[in-house]
């Protein structure tokens, strides 16, 4: 039978489509990833960029004399005894006048007026009372931030009909919050103090910020970097080049790829028997997770370490050795800096593994309220010994707050960190296309 | 070098680094029923006052108090929160480990709510629909059968026919604890469940614990996180009704539709008034070893129960604590210092 060569026959037709059908599948598995990609980020980006925007009230507030300095000495430290509780009527009072000085005529209340402020702005003027006691018995004009429901307005969160049903809020707070909008009075505008701000209590969502969490992030991961990539480094380096092949270094090799897979919270349980309870290091502490997520990161350090220590071809040691360079010239003089990319590539994503972990974190007391900055040191502290938050674990302590307001909050938290993967990541990659040297 | 090796001298690095553990600032845990309102008392003292923001975290009130007895130091917490009272094993571990002298702060009452989606059916429960509900078995003709129930109307008639979902606070929350007793157990006495065990024969304490026994069918769900996660349960499951605590319900009116116990609805004033029967008081428990050593730590305490903060017009009450109609009380055991147990 003559056949064409041009013309397939039965079985390339068979081997083409069964080709092609691997080929549809391999596509349909990146189209479902994409899709849940997708999903996951437009669900965070409409739900938390919203945070980076924030409504702001400018009110002109009288500084009474009798309201903020009782004894009239212009002294801080008396001043100092009127505390923020005092401060509220004062706000009250400016709000009410200025919504009367607007020409706006309304059924609610003086104190649901008040209400509209968020009760973050009694410590911001009286921050700047104490500051500049000067300023008593002047009006002065400042930003304030307003309650969370009314910024949630601004922001598409809080509608008329869900305010009606709200307790904390009402339709006509929303309607004279409009109006004060179209007088430019009530101003939205983006946020800063997101990324500065400490943590805010349930009642304060719209002054709640990340500073604290990026801080400490900061600080552990400055904790990873300086301990992990000495220690993970160095190990590599002496299993993989000068370690006599034998038993015991093929036990350490196989527990390490081990260690590696440990669930996380099994060096949170080790971190709190070792150093808080043994080595009695402060809880909540920087310091104490950083030394966690060391021991998380190492085992993924020392992986890649070694797997580009590897990489590097054996006649380039031979070479070395053979010009007369001792064994460990040819180490640091040719085969690490032919490493060093992939060995920084690995310590990247370790830290960027490390910067997104959460539960070992939840067992050394990092998920807390903490709103005082961290000192990197202080004497009676330590070396990053002061409680601070991280990242995740912010997210994470705002998704359980009960005002809705919060849900916006974690949202951007979530960006802020996807933020900084992205970024370390795309170093990593950047790193290793610039320098990786293939043979 | 070996993982033992890395370990060691991770920890000779650190050590090196930290020469010394004192700490200024006041280390708080407990409940997460008592953490908004801890938050809340911490982020006005550190406005204040000259002393650093109290650090509050969160974990429920037994691991809390777990942490708290753990010892008297500088690496163990001062204050723990908790939505229910110390348990006497509890106080027994602590004296073991060295923490004799607690004082316990009172700061107030949380009611329990019931609550479902807002767009469902609408209840009136008495305690006796939850027992009926949610019993594991229930004692007919002196025998006990397993609960079978699937509808709400099978409870009671005059409920709608929503099938019976429950989202219910896991044990490791002080609220479960509330819920068995003034709800579960209330209905199976009321309900004259408990006096027809009795008089089959069964002792007291059995009677009880089988009154108190949750059915684990599915029909009720343990959420062993926060309210957030009974929302969200529900949001998804519309039949479902979740125990809250009054302060979550309060935010969070726009979403939920909370039902009515023994025809009282819950608010601050009918929890005051004692006619809602499903409240219980908040602690904190303050370690007294700790007052002398951690600047601020009485004077955070003190400002806790102080009227401005706990007292009826407080930012407290405002979020939804009831407040402590003795509040005056309170407020002299912590400014006595007045220990548990030294008898007044």
């Amino acid at each position: 039978m003559k056949t064409s060569l041009l013309a397939s026959d039965a079985r390339t037709k068979k081997r083409n489509a069964a080709e092609a059908r691997f080929k549809a599948y391999g596509l349909s598995a990146i189209v479902v990833a994409m899709l849940a990609l997708a999903i996951l980020l437009t669900s965070v980006l409409t739900n938390g960029l919203s945070s980076f925007q924030q409504t702001f009230i400018a009110l002109p507030v009288e500084l009474s004399a009798e309201r903020v300095d009782k004894q009239g000495n212009r002294d801080p430290a008396e001043m100092a005894k009127t505390t923020t509780i005092g401060y509220a009527p004062l706000l009250r009072d400016a709000i009410v006048a200025e919504v009367e000085r607007q020409g706006l005529t309304t059924e609610m209340s003086d104190k649901d007026l008040g209400d509209m402020i968020s009760k973050e702005a009694a410590a911001t003027v009286r921050n700047r009372v104490l500051a500049n006691p000067d300023l008593v018995g002047e009006t002065v004009t400042f930003d304030l931030l307003a309650a969370g429901r009314i910024d949630g307005y601004f922001k598409g969160r809080v509608t008329l009909e869900s305010a009606a049903l709200d307790g904390n809020t009402s339709p006509e707070a929303l309607m004279i919050a409009q109006e004060l909008a179209d007088a430019g009075v009530i101003e939205t505008k983006f946020n800063w103090n997101f990324f500065t701000a400490p943590d805010a209590s349930v009642q304060r969502p719209e002054a709640a910020g990340l500073g604290v969490a990026i801080l400490g992030s900061l600080y552990m991961m400055l904790v990873v970097l300086f301990l992990a990539l000495p220690i993970g480094v160095a190990s590599s380096i002496y299993l993989e080049e000068f370690a006599p092949k034998n038993r015991i270094t093929d036990i350490i090799e196989v527990n390490i790829s081990n260690l590696a897979a440990v669930p996380s919270i099994v060096y949170g349980i080790l971190g709190l028997a070792i150093f808080i309870n043994f080595m009695e290091f402060n809880q909540s502490s920087p310091l104490v997770g950083g030394l966690v997520l060391t021991l998380m990161t190492l085992p993924t350090i020392i992986i890649s370490t070694r797997a580009a220590l590897k990489s590097v071809p054996p006649s380039i040691r031979d070479a070395a050795l053979g010009v007369g360079a001792s064994k460990m010239q040819s180490v640091f003089h040719h085969v690490l800096p032919l490493a060093a990319p992939g060995i920084l590539t690995g310590t990247i994503i370790g830290l960027a593994q490390a910067l997104g972990e959460t539960a070992p974190l939840l067992l050394i007391g990092m998920v807390a309220f903490v709103r005082e900055y961290p000192a990197a040191y202080t004497p009676e502290a330590g070396l990053f010994g002061e409680a601070s938050t991280a990242l995740p674990v912010q997210v994470f302590n705002w998704t359980q707050r009960s005002d809705p307001a919060f849900v916006e909050r974690a949202s951007g938290a979530i960006i802020t960190l996807l933020v900084f993967l992205l970024i370390m990541n795309a170093v990593a990659i950047y790193l290793r296309r610039r320098f990786e040297r293939r043979w | 070098m070996s993982f033992m090796k890395l370990t060691a001298t991770t920890a000779a690095i650190a050590l090196t680094a930290t020469t010394s553990f004192a700490r200024d600032n006041v280390q708080v845990a407990g409940s997460s029923t008592v953490l908004p309102y801890a938050a809340i008392v911490a982020e006005v003292f550190g406005e204040n006052f000259d002393y650093p923001t109290p650090v509050v975290e969160s974990g429920g009130s037994s691991a809390g108090l777990k942490r708290f007895c753990e010892g008297v130091g500088a690496n163990t917490i001062d204050i723990a929160n908790a939505s229910r009272a110390i348990r006497p094993t509890e106080v027994e571990v602590c004296a073991a480990n060295g923490v004799t002298d607690i004082i316990e702060v009172r700061i107030g009452y949380d009611g329990i709510v019931f609550a479902s989606d807002i767009n469902g059916n609408s209840f009136e429960f008495t305690p006796e629909d939850w027992y009926k509900a949610l019993a594991n078995e229930h004692f007919i003709d002196g025998e006990l059968v397993a609960n079978t129930f699937e509808t709400w109307d099978q409870v009671n008639p005059d409920f709608p026919a929503q099938p019976i979902q429950a989202f219910i606070p896991g044990t490791k929350h002080g609220t479960r604890e509330v819920f068995e007793e003034k709800v579960i157990l209330a209905g199976c006495e009321e309900g004259g469940f408990f006096q027809a065990m009795l008089d089959a024969g069964v002792d007291e304490d059995t009677a009880e614990g089988k009154c108190m026994a949750i059915r684990t069918d599915g029909r009720s769900v343990d959420i062993d996180g926060d309210y957030t996660e009974t929302l969200a349960r529900i949001e998804a499951d519309t039949n479902g009704i979740g125990v809250f605590g009054l302060s979550f319900y309060e935010n969070n009116t726009d979403k939920l539709q909370v039902a009515t116990m023994n025809g009282i609805v819950p608010t601050t004033e009918s929890i005051a008034a004692a006619e809602y029967p499903v409240s219980r008081p908040l602690y904190f428990y303050i370690k007294a070893a700790h007052i002398e050593v951690i600047p601020g730590l009485k004077d955070y305490a003190e400002f806790f129960v102080s009227d401005d903060i706990a007292g009826p017009d407080g930012p407290l009450a405002e979020y939804g604590l009831v407040s402590d109609p003795e509040l005056l009380k309170v407020q002299e055991t912590v400014s006595n210092e007045i220990v548990m147990g030294s008898g007044s």
